[in-house]
């Protein structure tokens, strides 16, 4: 490292590091610059082409904002959103844990072709799936409930977690486990005491990924609800605040900042293991 | 303190026979070591003591209980890993305290049964920190001091200095020994490392192909193989064996010198030693060569002393001898020992 510090440190290395650093910075963050400021402008400033669109031309407003929360029900779905995404979560890790856990330790070829397989399910895209689906939730009489999306969710974040959490199970070495049930633990204990604190990072993982999934989820939202009180986000946005040609621009991006930011957030805190989440297992 | 016995124990993963009907019986306080080249089966007879892997066939007992269907947790053992297997998510104190919690031991008396743990090992002072802040030889300490500090019946010990450099693992085996006589629990020691077998072991197990092929002190295994797998692992260079007509002949490297060097001329049998190539290690010169007149096809090693001034030029022919009862005789078909049987001229 010390032998190379010179060139990393050199002029035109620094410009060239800061300028990708920088261009990354403004792609990560102009979406949401674009969102505060386009919900605190006046209609008038945002139709008008002559202006510049990256300035307030016109004193901001609340206008908008109120409009969306006074004019939807927008409270109303975002409790939805998140009232859905914990049991969806809550229902994942209690299925792609064991799941996962098991995969990783199935000795052999097994392991990973089980693995490979439950990982092809995600892949099954949701617009072929829902019409299925929708008869399996008209059956079990859960149409325009919020519970059929309960239902109907973890069918692609249970594979897609447990694949996941199988990368992280994969580099625990079996003798901890080993240890702790000598020590005098079973091994369901050795699990809980050992095993899950050890993968703290991929639980992370699972707990952020399932629930981004959900609050972005569209199609079975859209099919198997239908009252505007049980919508999610990703549905009452675009149905309330498009209407027929007339787009609720300030609005929607008030709607949007409001739910993307926490979990831009968390995404932040967690982004070292989130990454490593996903290049578990691809090197040795 | 535990008696440990093993009857006609047997794994099988598939058709591939791990250990194949081993019969061993441990004695109290005893300091075993199961020696053996990678996949003879050590680790895994270790593994079905411990209860780790379920036995296709056989019995174990521990104190004269059976303990085929007990799981690991209710054998009263410890064991220590490999790769020492702390617990990285906790403290090198809750490392150690972590066997009393899991049983359930008191909890007033945990902090001073972690403390005189760590201080049997001088670690004390490493306690609050994680296992990933400690040196390789200090996590070991700290994977012992887990070890002993539920004061098991039995220990077991995996390999447990194969992860550390060369001038520690004499340090740590010389250590670990000390330790062994002082608390004097029964123990069984997996290894592929001679030095480590015979420096440690009050009994040594050679094992290869899932089967034991000798059991006895270092010095039985060492001086009297009872086969040619067992003289050829052991001992580095390893015995010398010669494929005659009629059976094969061994002799220690270090056993065969220039007819001169022999303190009494005594008993020995000189033959006529042809060197190829030296080899000067500082402590030890070998010679590489062959028995001129007797096995003139076999190669030879020879390690001579440093203590033994003389010169050696590679092509010349020399007069060396070994005591007669050094020379051990193995069938040609079987590899087990046989009677002696003369290749040589009396004088």
């Amino acid at each position: 490292m010390s032998a190379k510090r010179g060139t990393v440190t050199s002029p035109a290395w620094r410009v060239v590091h800061f300028g990708a650093i920088s261009a990354f910075v403004l792609f990560a963050a102009f979406p949401f610059f674009w969102m505060v400021i386009s919900a605190f402008k006046q209609t008038l400033d945002l139709m008008n082409p002559n202006n510049n669109p990256f300035v307030f031309n016109l004193p901001p407003t609340m206008v908008q904002v109120k409009m969306l929360f006074e004019g939807t029900e927008y409270t109303k779905w975002l409790w939805n959103t998140a009232w859905v995404g914990i049991l969806v979560v809550i229902i994942t890790l209690l299925l792609a844990v064991p799941l996962g856990y098991g995969l990783a330790r199935l000795s052999g070829k097994t392991g990973e072709r089980l693995g490979i397989m439950i990982f092809l399910t995600y892949l099954v895209p949701p617009t072929i799936l829902f019409i299925p689906l929708s008869r399996v939730i008209s059956y079990l009489g859960l149409t325009d409930s919020l519970w059929s999306l309960v239902v109907v969710y973890p069918s692609f974040t249970v594979p897609f977690c447990a694949w996941l959490l199988m990368g992280f199970f994969k580099v625990i070495p079996p003798d901890i486990e080993e240890a702790a049930m000598i020590d005098g633990l079973s091994r369901f204990g050795a699990f809980v005491r050992v095993v899950l604190p050890v993968s703290i990072a991929g639980l992370l993982t699972t707990i952020i990924f399932s629930f981004t999934l959900v609050t972005q989820e569209f199609v079975y939202a859209l099919t198997f609800i239908s009252s505007s009180s049980k919508f999610t986000v990703s549905v009452g946005v675009p149905t309330f605040l498009v209407r027929g040609d007339v787009y609720f621009w300030g609005s929607m991006m008030a709607a949007c900042f409001i739910a993307s930011f926490p979990i831009a957030v968390l995404y932040n805190f967690f982004v070292d293991r989130f990454i490593a989440g996903f290049t578990v297992g691809a090197v040795k | 303190m535990a008696t440990v016995t093993v009857r006609q124990l047997e794994k099988r993963f598939g058709d591939v026979h791990a250990v194949d009907g081993i019969d061993l019986s441990i004695q109290e306080g005893e300091f075993l070591v199961l020696l053996g080249p990678s996949g003879c089966g050590k680790t895994t007879l270790l593994r079905m003591i411990a209860g780790l892997e379920r036995q296709t066939r056989g019995d174990i007992l521990i104190g004269g209980q059976v303990v085929n269907d007990l799981p690991p947790r209710a054998r009263k053992i410890a064991m220590v890993f490999q790769s020492y297997a702390l617990y990285p998510h906790m403290s090198v104190y809750d490392n150690i305290a972590f066997p009393l919690k899991a049983q359930g031991v008191e909890k007033r008396s945990i902090p001073e049964r972690v403390e005189r743990a760590a201080a049997m090992f001088g670690i004390e002072r490493f306690l609050k920190r994680k296992p990933r802040e400690l040196s390789g030889g200090e996590r070991q300490r700290v994977a012992l001091a887990r070890a002993v500090v539920r004061e098991p019946s039995l220990f077991l010990l995996d390999e447990p200095l194969s992860n550390l450099d060369a001038k520690l693992r004499t340090l740590a085996r010389d250590e670990l020994k000390q330790f062994q006589r002082r608390i004097g629990t029964t123990t069984i020691y997996v290894t592929h490392d001679q030095i480590e077998a015979m420096g440690l072991g009050d009994r040594i197990v050679v094992m290869s192909g899932g089967k034991v092929r000798q059991v006895g002190s270092p010095q039985e295994v060492y001086d009297e193989p009872e086969d040619t797998f067992v003289a050829g692992f052991l001992g580095s260079p390893p015995m010398n064996l010669l494929r005659g007509d009629n059976c094969t002949v061994g002799f220690r490297p270090e056993r065969f010198l220039p007819l001169l060097a022999h303190e009494s001329q005594e008993g020995l049998v000189p033959l006529w030693f042809r060197i190829d190539r030296v080899e000067d290690l500082g402590s030890a010169r070998l010679l590489y060569g062959s028995l001129h007149d007797t096995f003139p096809n076999e190669k030879v090693i020879v390690s001579v002393p440093f203590t033994v001034h003389m010169d050696f030029t590679p092509g010349e022919v020399y007069e060396f001898a070994v005591k007669e009862k050094e020379i051990k005789f193995f069938d040609k078909e079987t590899g087990r020992r046989t009677e002696p049987r003369p290749f040589w001229v009396r004088r």
